[in-house]
């Protein structure tokens, strides 16, 4: 049985069993003084049913399918000959996926080899002994889970209690998803960044100033000094977002500030959510504007008067990139401007200040704590932003600080080195993962100075 | 003496001070100004690129379904008929429209007028009725996506003859054409009725809308309950001043602000690598995409369920419920309206992102609309992408025409979530 119909019928059974279990529990109560002498009332005992005969099973079904895959391919590899196993892991794993995509065809007997058609019918065969087992196993779980908690039923079982505990361990469960998230990023990107860097030795990667990849495929010139330098990634990464930052910082804080100081209540209540309107489009779409009309655009108004402007500038995708995060800096703002306390203006304005004198000498002073904050978190942003840069900024790494001329970036790098067709243990494709890790320790420590700082500030004026 | 004297000082700067007063205040004007401008620019690109996508050009052809070109009758078995070539009676039906057209790369150009789904939708037909065959038949067909952008009046005619894609020769074809009546623009189903397609005038995107579709199924189902039970835990649930619990709050704010394609990473070397995960598919993508919009509805479902007023919780315990029976009847169905806003913004989030699903496979070129979970597909955002590399200038008009509609999604999502705060806010 596939997975999707198991699944199925096991709700249905858990359905069922819900109402076994609560009638059951009125057939005990019965017996002797009635619904009343009842710990719980019926439907809990239902519940109970459900999840004694749900949760074994469900689990053993995670489990299953979650391993199936690597236990399957692990037998039918030990199934093979002794010189074939006895082949480099690359070979290896060629010949396995060679056999499994013949036995997903449905084509073995045409295929030639008689060893490939050997292990495709193992492999096969091991498939379907492995579905019927899940299948057997998880059934007779779920029927034994359900049987056994149908048989717990009396008046005294304190069904709600047991209920309860087991949904306040989901719930305890779930919320630790997050770390778990967490878990599996760092792990993810630490181990096979570990991998890359047996083939590339770390401070080649961090100090090394040329990126190129491509020419490293070859297995004797695996770490080739140089190839792998992120220098000027991180340099391309970093000139982006700092245009992007220097078009989003005044046009988002004097907005912000306008909007909290100066405006009526009612160009308020418009201008705000039109401007996190620009939060919400999706990126692709900035990219789309960044490669498609912006990136044109400037390259002609620098041709015009003679500036020679490349048609994938950093300088493109800085401003739409700046463009997107207005909104970020803007609301970050606003929170913490508006947190200044009235009292603080009240007495700039008794010593007759005006109000922008107010604004400039107390208010941003006392709310740049929180102001660089926000800006800390954009720039984080600014950072991780994919898909305007994959889409409007350039491909080939040189190290440069001229805004006109094409740059790469960490993400771009790492869309490109895994979205091309190529073995998954090169350290081509291992690179994008220590690139990954940079990003991921960066970002964190933004954030992590950013929130720092704003709570700091925030416990200041509280 | 001194004071008047500083009174006339102040005085004196204060014409200064008030022109900087209001200098200050146009900045503040300006930068906003300038904010919507941005905005307005890039939805007007859009929509202008993109508006001419919602038309199509079509062909009308007489095409004699010949017994003999075919070489087949309304008595051959359906094998035969299924691979008969219709391009060849399409074909004829040109020459005999055209006649003349020498040499070969013209012929190629006369050939190339209408689409070659045009042998398809005949086929079709024929295959439903084979007593069709010896008839003569009016079509419309695709133009191809040349003549397309032609017709919207992209192509200008008065370059040179080399800098064109069209030569002269076939704007004469398409004079005669429109002298006989045989184009016409009509409303562009096919945008919402086929999968991809490597050619521009055939290729839709329901594809990519039926992935979008089962992805944010998978999302929704996995992240609304684990988010909800999340947060129910550490707002109700969970000990004041415990490790564990710091741990998860930290973690869950952290999570907001990692990049996205740093899930993507994960997606690929846990679940695709480790777990097996079938890539390219709503699956994988939605696994993915639930640890994204996690922290959204989390965040979200504890403000929620943080402003539903303690007096009401006490009622019920002093009425005997359970802490759990508690929340199940009194805290969530009202702090429902909020978590379902978050909800839908956290959705509309997972919708527009792109990066992490490239490095899950979900940029590989689908034909086929998806059925289910398993099957491979696209998404809308990564449609998006993929048509956006694409050198057609007709494929440039289609991606407007993708991204207005997955703005229209984007809206719609929006407008509900701002709905339902609006219908069920309540102040206690």
């Amino acid at each position: 049985m596939p997975t999707q119909t198991i699944l199925i019928t096991l709700i249905a059974l858990l359905i069922f069993s819900y109402f076994i279990g609560h009638k059951r529990s009125i057939a005990v109560s019965s017996l002797d003084k009635g619904r009343r002498n009842l710990h719980s009332r019926p439907h809990y005992y239902g519940y109970m049913v459900a999840i004694w005969a749900g949760i074994p099973a469900l689990l053993i079904l995670m489990l299953w399918s979650a391993f199936n895959s690597s236990i399957v391919t692990s037998l039918t590899v030990s199934g093979l000959p002794e010189t074939i196993q006895a082949e480099s892991k690359d070979t290896l794993g060629l010949i396995i996926n060679e056999v499994k995509n013949l036995a997903v065809s449905g084509q073995i007997a045409e295929e030639t080899d008689a060893v490939k058609r050997d292990a495709a019918y193992h492999y096969q065969r091991l498939q379907s002994i492995s579905t019927l087992a899940k299948t057997v196993v998880v059934f007779v779980a779920a029927l034994l889970g359900m049987l056994f908690a149908w048989r717990l039923i009396n008046p005294e079982l304190r069904a709600r209690n047991k209920v309860e505990t087991v949904v306040r361990w989901s719930m305890i469960v779930c919320a630790s998803i997050a770390i778990l998230t967490t878990v599996g990023i760092v792990f993810s990107v630490l181990f096979e960044s570990i991998r890359f860097f047996e083939s590339v030795p770390p401070s080649d990667f961090l100090f090394g100033t040329k990126w190129s990849p491509q020419t490293s495929i070859r297995t004797d010139q695996v770490g080739s000094s140089g190839s792998f330098g992120a220098i000027p990634l991180f340099v391309g990464t970093l000139l982006i977002s700092a245009i992007a930052l220097i078009i989003a910082v005044p046009l988002g804080l004097m907005s912000a500030i306008y909007l909290s100081e100066y405006s009526s209540r009612r160009v308020r209540s418009f201008a705000k959510p039109t401007l996190e309107i620009l939060a919400g489009i999706p990126t692709v779409v900035y990219g789309f504007f960044a490669a498609l009309t912006v990136a044109p655009f400037l390259r002609d108004l620098g041709e015009s008067v003679g500036l020679s402007v490349a048609s994938e500038s950093a300088l493109a995708a800085g401003v739409v990139m700046g463009i997107m995060i207005i909104p970020f800096v803007s609301s970050l703002s606003d929170d913490v401007i508006s947190a200044v306390p009235q009292a603080m203006r009240d007495g700039s304005y008794g010593m007759g200040a005006t109000k922008s004198e107010t604004i400039r000498q107390v208010v941003i002073p006392a709310a740049l704590p929180g102001i660089v904050g926000g800006v800390l978190l954009a720039a984080s942003r600014a950072i991780g932003e994919t898909m305007i840069v994959v889409m409007a900024a350039g491909l080939s790494a040189k190290l440069t600080v001229n805004p006109l001329e094409a740059v790469t970036t960490v993400t771009v790098q790492i869309v490109t080195l895994l979205t091309g067709d190529q073995e998954f243990d090169s350290p081509k494709t291992l690179a994008a993962f220590a690139l990954g890790l940079g990003l991921f320790v960066i970002t964190l420590l933004l954030n992590f100075v950013a929130l720092h700082i704003i709570r700091k500030y925030r416990e200041q004026y509280e | 003496m001194s004071n008047s004297n500083s009174t006339e000082i102040i005085r004196a700067g204060l014409k200064k001070r008030y022109a900087r007063e209001k200098r200050f205040r146009l900045f503040g004007i300006a930068s906003l100004m300038i904010s919507f401008a941005f905005l307005l620019v890039l939805l007007f690109t859009i929509v202008s690129k993109g508006w001419p996508a919602f038309q199509q050009t079509y062909v009308k052809l007489d095409i004699v379904l010949d017994e003999t070109v075919l070489k087949v009758n309304n008595k051959s078995d359906e094998d035969a008929l299924f691979s008969a070539n219709y391009q060849k009676v399409v074909r004829e039906s040109l020459n005999k429209m055209f006649p003349g057209v020498k040499g070969r790369k013209q012929k190629r150009d006369l050939k190339n007028i209408v689409s070659n789904s045009a042998a398809y939708t005949i086929r079709d037909d024929v295959l439903e009725n084979p007593d069709l065959l010896g008839t003569k038949q009016t079509y419309w067909f695709l133009a191809k996506d040349d003549i397309d952008v032609f017709m919207k009046g992209k192509i200008d005619r008065d370059l040179p003859e080399d800098e064109r894609r069209l030569k002269d020769y076939q704007f004469e074809w398409i004079d005669k054409l429109i002298e006989e009546d045989r184009l016409e623009k009509r409303f562009n189903t096919v945008l919402f009725t086929n999968g991809d397609s490597r050619e521009p005038e055939q290729a839709g995107m329901k594809g990519a809308i039926m992935g979008s579709l089962f992805t944010m199924l998978v999302t929704l189902m996995l992240s609304f309950p684990i988010a909800v039970a999340a947060a129910a835990y550490l707002e109700e649930f969970a000990p004041q001043n415990n490790k564990w619990v710091d741990i998860i709050e930290i973690n869950i704010n952290n999570l907001a602000a990692v990049p996205s394609i740093v899930f993507g990473l994960l997606g690929l070397a846990v679940y695709i690598n480790y777990f097996g995960v079938p890539r390219s598919t709503p699956l994988i993508g939605g696994l993915v995409l639930t640890l994204m919009t996690l922290p959204t509805i989390i965040i979200a479902s504890r403000a929620a369920i943080k402003s539903v007023p303690p007096s009401i919780k006490e009622a019920a315990i002093g009425l005997g419920a359970s802490r759990i029976q508690t929340l199940f009847q009194h805290t969530l169905p009202l702090a429902m309206p909020g978590i379902l806003t978050g909800t839908i913004i956290g959705m509309a989030q997972a919708l527009g992102e792109t990066a992490p699903l490239l490095m899950i496979g979900m940029i590989a070129f689908v034909a086929e609309v998806p059925t289910g979970v398993l099957d491979p597909s696209t998404v809308m955002p990564v449609q998006i992408y993929l048509w956006s590399d694409s050198p057609e200038r007709a494929f440039t008009e289609r991606t407007s025409a993708a991204i207005m509609v997955l703005l229209g999604f984007l809206v719609a999502m929006n407008l509900i979530a701002i709905m339902l705060r609006k219908k069920f806010e309540r102040r206690w």
